[in-house]
């Protein structure tokens, strides 16, 4: 236990914690949106940033990115790799929607033979984007790609600096950028959900399904545009990723899923402005336990949140509320 | 396309069924003939040579694999199968952490049994004990199953109280933690380094092992098919008690369970403590056949596979979960050209299954029998995950 440690650099830890959650929260989202209309845990979401952060590296890498790039080109690259994140994110959630859970929802399948799926889904991608691709593309792209299951690694496109200094606080640029795109990201799709024509649909179908169909809402639109603005988001969340920590490997997701969903969970699953808090405090949480423990049981830490919150406050912090005012 | 698959699927089932009948149809003692038959000829499996029928043996392909070894572990597949069926096909709880309960059934006899782990280090040390002493092997499986059986029940006590995917998602954390803490515990486990010299029936690896060698698997597989239908038999009978109707019902509509005075909770306790301790079995069979284990050998994948093995079988039928694990098992190492894509069709079979055909390739026939008056939904709609 390194209590001086953690109170010593609180300021630090829980900077560093925010802007780690922030990306968290940004993931969390898609389950949010998803659990709230469908009722159900989209198990593969994890893969949709995975896609993500892979569309990220081979654009980056075919437009021959080297490390730290002048301003205007990082920028210019910044904002490719969010299209191209999202774009490819996006259509890798609905092709999931698609492919495996619409055939499933034409049966009225229970929960669990769609968590199934998606588990099975998770596996296909991780697989394809380990295996078989780097097997395909190896030649195309020789450095980045070629390397079964291996870590890869990406340009630093904007080199981390110390931005400004609070006390024993140092706050880096990629921090603030972290958190000032995702707080904006999800404040767009709170307006979206809240304040537009589409968002309403969204809230209701996820109140009362049948009575919205009778309203005229289509509710196959609604299901699709879920699962591309969870995709979005996780796109962005790819971007972030890959301009913080600059890595990503096939099984990536793996972990990180299991995570955003415990944000998700524990701000309240179904509810965006949960996903945000859930998102932000398991990050802290975490920094914190990791300096605490040791930075090897990080892992260990969300799952345990995960538990006590399911067993204390299943409905998480802010409770369920896409449709708010759910029978 | 896909009205083909259906009516060759439909096919199929209907050739299923019918072998059903007709074996039912026997009398007692041709059932009993029949049966051991099968049973001699699973024990005479590993020294197959019919001409014509060797090219089933693994190592008949280059490179292939010691063919008694794969079945071995084709036996320990099949009781995790059978053990996650209870758990999965009968009480109906997804559990995606199996894995952890076969490591900790491996760990135990890896902690108990080897003079190389820090805890025999540490009992020898505070009793005096000579450097060679380590438990005997049928202690540390009596360990295995207590711990596991033990720990089954602490990961259930707090989680059972949720339903479907919240539980599925807790004990898929549940064995990423089990896999973790075996990896920085380092003063208990070793960490990554792991713990080797894990004893067989015959004590520690060496070569004054007449039976249970580490070169000849022939017996560890006769060990372990042992095993397999010793807990077939047990399985069997608790399916048919008042506890495995217990489990049905609960499965089945668990507010109407309780209403009529089952009460949930205690039986999915009991699925996950016996569940759990036929994964600890496995884990403890496939820890003395190794003789060595460490950490990455229990990742979350293995989880997945097993749930596989499980959902493709054919959940709540123990035919089908075992057909599953066999074929789950053999397929990649027959097979090796396409072992490195074994996940990729794992992940595809679980999907495809899933839409084409949820009861799994042996559909459960007491529960078809159960539900006839919705027989459209037993063939259409999902066995009960």
């Amino acid at each position: 236990m390194h209590f001086d440690e953690l109170i010593g650099h609180l300021g630090q830890h829980t900077v560093d914690g925010l802007s780690k959650g922030a990306i968290y929260a940004l993931i969390a989202l898609g389950y949010t949106l998803v659990y709230g209309v469908l009722r159900l845990i989209n198990f593969a979401h994890s893969e949709v940033f995975m896609v993500g952060t892979f569309s990220v590296l081979i654009l980056w890498n075919q437009l021959g990115v080297k490390n730290n790039p002048p301003i205007g080109q990082a920028i210019l690259f910044l904002v490719l790799g969010l299209i191209v994140a999202a774009v490819a994110s996006g259509g890798t959630a609905l092709a999931l929607e698609r492919v495996a859970y619409r055939p499933l929802r034409r049966k009225n399948a229970p929960p669990l033979i769609f968590l199934i799926t998606a588990i099975g889904l998770s596996l296909v991608f991780v697989e394809l984007f380990g295996q078989v691709l780097p097997k395909l593309l190896g030649g195309a792209l020789p450095d980045v790609f070629g390397r079964p299951r291996q870590i890869v690694g990406m340009p630093t496109i904007i080199q981390q600096e110390t931005l400004f200094t609070i006390g024993n606080t140092a706050i880096t640029n990629i921090q603030v950028i972290v958190f000032v795109a995702a707080v904006v990201m999800m404040a767009l799709l709170d307006w979206f959900i809240n304040r537009t024509r589409y968002g309403r649909g969204v809230r209701a179908v996820a109140q009362n399904p049948e009575t919205a169909a009778l309203m005229g809402v289509n509710q196959e639109r609604v299901i699709m545009l879920i699962f591309v603005l969870g995709g979005i988001m996780a796109g962005a969340a790819a971007l972030l990723w890959s301009m913080r920590f600059g890595f990503t490997q096939n099984s990536i997701g793996f972990v990180l899923g299991l995570k955003a969903f415990t944000a998700a969970v524990l701000g309240g699953i179904g509810n965006l402005r949960g996903a945000l808090l859930g998102g932000l405090f398991l990050g802290i949480v975490e920094v914190y336990g990791a300096t605490l423990f040791a930075s090897n049981w990080e892992d260990v830490i969300a799952f345990v949140v995960l538990i006590v919150v399911l067993m204390f406050r299943p409905t998480g912090l802010l409770g369920e509320s896409l449709g708010r005012a759910r029978a | 396309m896909i009205d083909k698959i259906r009516s060759a699927d439909r096919r199929r089932v209907g050739m299923l069924t019918s072998i059903g009948d007709r074996w039912r149809a026997l009398t007692k003692w041709q059932q009993a003939l029949g049966l051991a038959a099968f049973v001699a000829i699973l024990y005479y499996l590993p020294l197959l040579g019919v001409p014509g029928l060797t090219w089933l043996r693994t190592d008949s392909i280059e490179g292939g694999n010691n063919w008694a070894g794969v079945l071995f572990v084709c036996a320990i597949y099949v009781l995790v199968a059978i053990g996650l069926n209870v758990v999965v096909g009968l009480a109906g709880l997804l559990d995606l952490g199996y894995i952890g309960f076969f490591a900790i059934g491996a760990y135990s006899v890896a902690l108990f049994g080897s003079v190389n782990s820090p805890v025999v280090k540490w009992i020898q040390q505070e009793f005096n004990l000579p450097p060679t002493w380590a438990v005997t092997w049928a202690i540390c499986l009596f360990i295995a199953i207590v711990l596991t059986m033990i720990s089954g029940v602490l990961l259930g006590w707090p989680t059972l109280r949720l339903r479907g995917d919240y539980l599925a998602i807790v004990t898929l954390g549940f064995g990423e933690i089990i896999r973790i803490v075996a990896r920085n515990a380092t003063g208990l486990t070793n960490g990554p380094v792991g713990i080797s010299a894990i004893p067989g029936p015959e004590g520690a690896p060496s070569p004054d092992n007449k039976v249970f060698g580490l070169i000849d698997a022939k017996p560890w597989y006769w060990l372990a098919i042992t095993f397999v239908l010793i807990m077939v038999f047990l399985v069997r009978r608790l399916e048919h008690s008042r506890v495995g109707r217990a489990w049905l019902a609960v499965r089945e509509d668990e507010d109407a369970a309780a209403v009529m005075g089952v009460y949930p909770f205690k039986f999915k306790l009991w699925a996950f403590a016996i569940g759990a301790a036929l994964g600890g079995l496995s884990g403890f069979l496939f820890g003395s056949r190794n003789a060595f284990i460490d950490p990455t050998q229990f990742n979350a994948n293995l989880s997945i596979l097993f749930v596989a093995m499980v959902v493709v079988g054919g959940s709540g039928n123990m035919i089908g979960v075992s057909l599953g694990a066999v074929l789950l098992a053999y397929l990649p190492e027959r097979f090796r050209d396409f072992a490195d894509y074994r996940w990729l069709v794992f992940g595809l079979a679980m999907v495809l299954v899933m839409i084409l055909r949820p009861q799994g390739l042996v559909p459960s026939r007491r529960r078809a029998r159960e539900l006839k008056d919705r027989a459209a939904e037993a063939e259409e709609a999902p066995a009960h995950v």
